[in-house]
């Protein structure tokens, strides 16, 4: 059990346990907007949106880039459910900026409507992909 | 009596099927390691997934959404995993026996295929295949389970089938492996682990509100649970190769200690002919 201020967190993909640990400030973003946890936070579950998630603790700090799924924070634990989870190392950016350019034409060139939501989300996921290697 | 000719060409072409077998064995035994480690780290993400669906129902018993009622026509999907190779035993066909022994009416059946022996099989009996993404069982994906069940799901939302299935083989462990055939919706959680939810979460909140949150996790926990059924089949299949290829193997053993024993009665036979009749003949000259 974390002690002080500090509360567990747990990352979890499907192909892994992404990241397991305690922090004392969790920022992430959810479909509502961004969102900090302190500890003892009230018992939330909430949906994920594509977003960078930092991880404070103490004078150190992680940030991951987060895409899609879910939350359930209790007072002593905050467990994220992401479909996919990457550190800014593991982020190739230059596929990222290709991503981010192919988006942009589509959504430039407007085809119906479907193609124009996944292009948004595309183009979103390389945003935060860039922003979460650069920082 | 057999010839000593045949008897040696037999058992030359069964000691070479017994290498073969043998050689699938041990790919089987490798690929099977690295199939169960990712079964097992799966695990978590599929654990997590299935209580907070627990405890979100739990909260939200009332709410009358489609992912929970089912519609109102009797025709299913079904999601059936199987491989694309054969040899592995009644894997496959114990996965097929799921459908084709239940109660359920041949055109009320849309199959979703992965794997092309399940497909073909069931394809052969008269069901409709609706789809087939056999290639995906090469190497499963988070991504391709979502591709499935995006089309899944549209087909449910569309009104064309009123409830899913899916059927896959449980990994149990390295011997033993069971078929299974699950509901994925509407979704129907055990009461037991219900009611311990309630239990435990009594004040959880959800944001957006219950409704929308079930919006959005439920098809993620479908897709979690392809996820999991697809990379569970993988290590089943392995799992029933190395066993089916380690019984052949010790088949061909038998069969050749039996047919080396023959070989051998058949030369003694032939040396005491040939002695039989040099004797003869000397003593017909002498």
């Amino acid at each position: 059990m974390a002690d002080g201020n500090k509360f567990d967190v747990e990352i979890i993909t499907p192909d892994r346990i992404f990241f397991k640990g305690e922090s004392d400030f969790l920022e992430f973003t959810t479909s509502e907007g961004d969102i900090g946890i302190y500890k003892n936070h009230i018992p939330l579950t909430t949906v994920l949106a594509p977003g960078a998630v930092t991880i404070h603790n103490g004078d150190d700090s992680k940030v991951a880039a987060v895409h899609a799924g879910f939350a359930e924070i209790l007072g002593e634990k905050v467990t994220l459910l992401a479909e996919v989870a990457e550190w800014p190392d593991e982020i190739d950016v230059k596929r990222a900026e290709e991503a981010k350019e192919r988006a942009e034409r589509r959504i430039q060139e407007k085809s119906d409507d479907l193609d124009l939501r996944r292009a948004e989300v595309a183009l979103r996921k390389a945003l935060i992909r860039m922003d979460v290697a650069n920082k | 009596m057999a010839s000593m000719r045949d008897i040696k060409r037999r058992k030359s072409s069964i000691s070479s099927t017994q290498q073969i077998t043998n050689a699938m064995k041990l790919v089987s035994t490798v690929k099977l390691q690295k199939a169960k480690a990712r079964a097992e780290q799966t695990n978590p993400y599929f654990n997590y997934m299935y209580h907070t669906v627990c405890s979100m129902l739990s909260k939200s018993q009332n709410i009358n959404h489609p992912y929970l009622t089912g519609k109102d026509t009797s025709k299913k999907a079904v999601v059936v995993i199987t491989s694309n190779r054969g040899l592995a035993g009644g894997y496959n066909s114990n996965v097929v026996k799921l459908i084709t022994e239940s109660d359920w009416k041949k055109e009320d059946v849309d199959i979703y295929a992965v794997g092309g022996k399940g497909a073909d099989a069931l394809n052969h009996r008269g069901y409709h295949i609706a789809q087939n993404a056999s290639d995906v069982m090469e190497d499963p994906t988070y991504p391709d389970a979502m591709a499935l069940c995006e089309q899944v799901l549209k087909s449910f939302a569309d009104g064309e089938v009123g409830e899913i299935y899916l059927a896959y083989t449980h990994f149990k462990n390295t011997v033993s492996q069971e078929p299974k055939l699950i509901k994925l919706l509407p979704v129907e959680i055990d009461e037991a682990d219900l009611q311990e939810d309630s239990q435990n979460h009594i004040l959880m909140n959800f944001e957006p509100n219950e409704e929308e949150a079930l919006d959005a996790i439920i098809p993620k926990y479908v897709t979690s649970l392809f996820y999991g059924a697809l990379v569970e089949a993988v290590a089943s299949e392995n799992g029933a190769r190395m066993q089916a290829m380690d019984s052949a193997t010790s088949n061909a053993e038998e069969m050749i200690s039996d047919l080396t024993l023959k070989y051998n009665r058949a030369r003694q036979g032939s040396i005491t002919q040939e002695l039989t009749e040099i004797i003869a003949g000397a003593n017909a000259i002498g």
